[in-house]
C-alpha cells in the first residue's frame, strides 16, 4: 500500500494559501507564520550552542561546523556573517533591514557575494544574536550560507521579468529552498552544495560551474521540465558540469535532486577535503556510471511521498505574480527624447538595460563596480536612497547578481531617466555591467583567511585604469573574475579574463588565464604564462585588450576574437614585452 | 554508554560483543557485519535475538540480504560531520523494508539528533558524559519540517501545507 503522497494538516491555519496576499509589490514569495516559526526556533537553537559551546559541552571541532550552517565564519581579522538572500530577491523591506545592521552592527556597509547573498566583514561575535533575531523580524536569517549542506540556490537575476524567459525559475528555487532546508539526509554531506536554475536558453546564472545546474524549459506539450548537470564546479580541480537528464518531468523535480544527493552523501569523498565535492565523484565514477547509480536510486524512490503535487507548484507560482503593471506603448517618448538629449544617459541606458517581457518596462542593473570601487560593496547610505528609488519605481523589490551587481526588475521606461539622474547622485549610475569593469572579485587576503593574495586592491586599480565609461563601451563585452587563492570564490577560470592570486616566496602574484567562459559554452580558461605582479597584471591587460582591438572584426566579442585567434598572439604581445 | 530513546535515557537489552569472543546464546547481541560476514554458518541455529554493527563505510546494500537475521542494525558513525549513516538508515527503511531497531552508535550529539529520527533511526547509543538534558531538548527545538521524512508519526512535511484536502489523499 502506498503512503499518501501528502497529509494535510487541519491545524494550519489558511489551508491553500500561504503568506500574504500579493500587494502592490512584486511577486515575493513571503513567509507564513510556519515559515516565521522555523526561523524563530532556529535562532533559539543556534542561541543555545552558543551557550552549550562556552560551557565546554560543544568541543570547538563540534561547534564550527553548527556555526558555518548558521552563516558565522572567522575571517583574518573578525566573524564575517554571511546572510541569505534567496535566489537574490529582496523585498524593499528586507533591504532597508540590511542598510540598518550594516551601520548598526558593521562599518556601514556591506557586501555583496557572487552567492547572491550579502557578507558583513566586520561583525562582533557577540552581536550575532541580536543581528539574526533583527533579520527574523523581516523572514531573513544566515541558515546554510555555509557548510557542507546545500546552500543557497540562486537563478538568474532577470528572473520573472526578461522578455527572453521561458520558465520562470524562481518558483522552482523556491521549491528547493523549502525541501533543502534542514534536511535530514543531507546536512552532513561530504562538502558543500551549490544548485543553480536557469529558465531561458541565455545562461545567466553559470549553470554548468554548478555541483547542480537546471535548465527549466517547456516540451511541445508546453509542460514544464528539467535538463540536470551535474559535477560542475570551479575551486582547484576544475570541471564543467556534465548531462545526467535531458527531461525530468516537474512532478519528479524534487525526486531527481533527492537522487542525486543521496548517490553523492553515500559515495562522495570523505577522506580529503580537496576531493569530496560531487565533480570528483562523478569524475573518478565516470558519468555513464554515476548517471546509471543515480536513475537507479530515482527509480527506488517511493512514490508519491517524492512527487511534486501539481498544487505545490501553482500555490508557489501564485506567490510570484507579475505586479500590477500598466499597459503602455513599446516605446516611450520621454525615453527617447532624454536619450539624444544625454549622451551620458544615452551610454548608460544602452550597456545597463535589459528587455522586459511588458511593453513599455526595462529591467535596469545598478553596477556596484565603479570605476576604482570595491566589487559588490554598497553604503547604507546607498541602500536607503536605492530603497526609495525601488519603492518608488519597481514595487518595493530589489534582486542581487551573481556578479555582485543589483537589479531594479520592472521599471517603466518613462520613469528611466528620472531614476538614472537620482542613481548617478548616490553613485550608483555606472555604465559598466558586462563590461571590463564589471569586475568579479572575492574578498581576497584583505579579509579571507584561505587567501593568499588581494583580490579587491587589483580590481580597483583595472577598473581605474578602465575608468572611461566611452572607452569600456568600445570594447565591449569583457568579464574579468579575480580570485586571491585556488578556491575561485571569484570564479576566475570561467573568466574571459581570469585572474588567480598565488603566493611567491611571500610576494603576491597573479596568474591570468584567458578564454574562459561561465555561460551554457562553459570553457575553463588557459594559463599564458608565468604570474605577475599587481602592476604588471594591470598592463598586461591592457595589453590583451589592444590585441583583441586590433584583430576583432565587426561585432566580434573578446571572447568570440581569442576563438578565432587562438591564445598565442595574446602571450607573446604580454610576455614580448619584458 | 548512555542509550537514548524518544529523548529519554533508556534501558540498553542488548550486548556488543567484541570480535573473538563467544557469543551468548541466551541474550540479545550485536556482533561486527565483519564477524557476520566470516561466521554467519554458526549463527544458524540461533534462537535469541542478533543484532549487527555496520561501520561508517559500510551502506545498506552490503547486508540487504541477510536483514530478516537481525532485530537490530546498529550504524556507526566515525565522526559527527560523517553523514552517509543517515543515507544507511533512510535506504533502511525505505528502500529493504527493514522494520527492526536501527540504532545510531559512534560520534553522534544532540544537535543531529531530529535527523536521525527522520532517516528512520529508534534509538542512540549516545557517546559517554553526554548532556542528557541536550538530547531531551533535541526533539522539540525545531518543530517545523519542510521535507518527508522517514516516520509515520513525521511531522507534517512543510511544502505540503498548501494542498487541499482532497489532494492530501492523493
Amino acid at each position: 500500500m502506498n503512503a499518501p503522497a501528502f497529509r494535510a494538516d487541519s491545524g494550519i491555519p489558511g489551508s491553500g494559501i500561504f503568506g500574504s496576499e500579493p500587494d502592490s509589490n512584486a511577486g515575493i514569495y513571503r513567509y507564513d507564520d510556519l515559515d516565521r516559526r522555523f526561523v524563530a526556533e532556529r535562532v533559539e537553537q543556534f542561541s543555545n550552542q552558543v551557550a552549550r559551546r562556552l560551557s565546554g559541552e560543544l568541543t570547538e571541532e563540534e561547534f564550527k561546523p553548527l556555526r558555518l550552517m548558521n552563516g558565522l565564519y572567522l575571517q583574518l581579522h573578525a566573524y564575517m556573517l554571511r546572510i541569505a538572500v534567496p535566489y537574490g530577491v529582496l523585498t524593499t523591506t528586507q533591504f532597508r533591514k540590511l542598510s540598518e545592521i550594516g551601520r548598526k552592527y558593521d562599518k556601514g556597509y556591506g557586501h555583496f557575494t557572487t552567492r547572491q547573498n550579502l557578507q558583513f566583514n566586520w561583525i562582533r561575535l557577540e552581536d550575532t544574536p541580536a543581528i539574526l533575531g533583527e533579520l527574523a523580524e523581516v523572514d531573513m536569517h544566515a541558515l546554510q550560507t555555509s557548510g557542507n549542506c546545500v546552500r543557497n540556490v540562486t537563478t538568474d537575476q532577470f528572473v520573472g521579468a526578461s522578455a527572453d524567459e521561458i520558465v520562470d525559475g524562481r518558483v522552482y528555487a523556491e521549491i528547493l529552498r523549502q525541501w533543502t532546508i534542514a534536511h535530514p539526509e543531507f546536512t552532513y554531506l561530504p562538502r558543500k552544495f551549490k544548485i543553480a536554475i536557469m529558465g531561458s536558453d541565455s545562461d545567466r546564472a553559470a549553470i554548468r560551474t554548478h555541483d547542480v545546474g537546471v535548465i527549466a524549459k517547456r516540451n511541445e506539450a508546453g509542460e514544464i521540465g528539467f535538463t540536470f548537470y551535474v559535477g560542475g564546479g570551479l575551486g582547484r580541480s576544475p570541471f564543467v558540469g556534465k548531462l545526467v537528464r535531458e527531461w525530468v518531468p516537474e512532478q519528479d523535480f524534487a525526486a531527481y535532486l533527492e537522487a542525486i544527493l543521496r548517490v553523492y552523501n553515500q559515495y562522495g569523498r570523505r577522506d580529503n577535503i580537496y576531493k569530496a565535492r560531487i565533480k570528483i565523484l562523478v569524475h573518478q565514477l565516470g558519468i555513464d556510471k554515476f548517471k546509471a547509480e543515480v536513475e537507479a536510486e530515482f527509480d527506488r524512490l517511493p512514490r508519491p511521498k517524492f512527487t511534486l503535487a501539481h498544487e505545490i507548484v501553482e500555490g508557489i507560482r501564485a506567490r510570484f505574480a507579475m505586479p500590477p503593471l500598466e499597459t503602455l506603448p513599446a516605446d516611450s517618448t520621454t525615453f527617447e527624447s532624454h536619450k539624444a538629449g544625454n549622451a551620458e544617459f544615452a551610454r548608460w541606458a544602452t550597456v545597463n538595460l535589459a528587455a522586459h517581457k511588458t511593453p513599455g518596462y526595462a529591467i535596469v542593473s545598478v553596477s556596484l563596480k565603479p570605476a576604482g570601487g570595491i566589487p559588490g560593496d554598497i553604503t547604507s547610505e546607498q541602500m536607503d536612497t536605492l530603497t526609495d528609488l525601488a519603492d518608488r519605481y519597481s514595487f518595493g523589490e530589489i534582486r542581487v547578481t551573481h556578479a555582485q551587481n543589483l537589479v531594479l526588475a520592472h521599471v517603466r521606461k518613462d520613469d528611466l531617466f528620472d531614476l538614472w539622474r537620482q542613481l548617478d547622485a548616490i553613485g550608483l549610475a555606472t555604465a559598466n555591467i558586462g563590461l571590463i569593469g564589471d569586475i568579479i572579485a572575492c574578498p581576497g587576503l584583505d579579509y579571507c583567511a584561505l587567501a593568499n593574495a588581494r583580490s579587491i586592491p587589483l580590481a580597483q586599480a583595472i577598473s581605474a585604469r578602465f575608468a572611461d565609461p566611452a572607452r569600456q563601451q568600445a570594447i565591449g563585452e569583457l568579464g574579468i573574475k579575480i580570485s586571491g587563492c585556488i578556491n575561485a570564490c571569484g570564479h576566475h577560470h570561467v573568466g574571459h579574463i581570469g585572474i588567480l592570486g598565488v603566493d611567491k616566496r611571500g610576494e603576491e602574484r597573479y596568474q591570468i588565464t584567458i578564454g574562459g567562459d561561465a555561460t551554457l559554452t562553459t570553457a575553463i580558461g588557459d594559463i599564458i604564462g608565468p604570474a605577475v605582479t599587481e602592476e604588471e597584471a594591470v598592463d598586461a591587460i591592457d595589453t590583451m585588450v589592444e590585441v583583441y582591438l586590433a584583430n576583432r572584426t565587426d561585432g566580434e566579442r573578446f571572447i568570440d576574437t581569442i576563438r578565432r585567434i587562438g591564445h598565442g598572439p595574446f602571450k607573446e604581445k604580454i610576455y614580448a614585452a619584458d | 554508554m548512555p542509550l537514548i530513546e524518544d529523548g529519554r535515557p533508556a534501558e540498553d537489552s542488548w550486548t556488543s560483543i567484541p570480535d573473538g569472543e563467544p557469543v551468548p546464546g541466551d541474550i540479545p547481541a550485536i556482533i561486527s557485519f565483519e564477524r557476520w560476514q566470516a561466521e554467519r554458518d554458526s549463527f544458524a541455529g540461533r534462537n535469541t535475538k542478533l543484532g549487527v554493527r555496520l561501520k561508517g563505510g559500510t551502506l545498506a546494500p552490503a547486508i540487504a540480504d541477510d536483514l530478516d537475521r537481525f532485530a537490530l542494525v546498529a550504524v556507526e558513525f566515525p565522526k559527527f560531520r560523517d553523514g552517509r549513516g543517515f543515507s544507511t538508515a533512510r535506504e533502511l527503511r525505505e528502500r529493504y523494508g527493514y522494520e527492526g531497531e536501527i540504532r545510531a552508535v559512534g560520534h553522534v550529539i544532540p544537535d543531529q539528533y531530529l535527523f536521525l529520527k527522520r532517516t528512520g533511526f529508534t534509538s542512540v547509543e549516545a557517546p559517554e558524559g553526554t548532556n542528557l538534558e541536550s538530547w531531551a531538548n533535541a526533539l522539540s527545538e525545531v518543530s517545523v519540517v519542510y521535507q518527508p521524512g522517514i516516520a509515520k508519526d513525521d511531522p507534517n512535511p512543510l511544502i505540503n501545507r498548501w494542498l487541499k484536502p482532497q489532494a492530501a489523499q492523493g
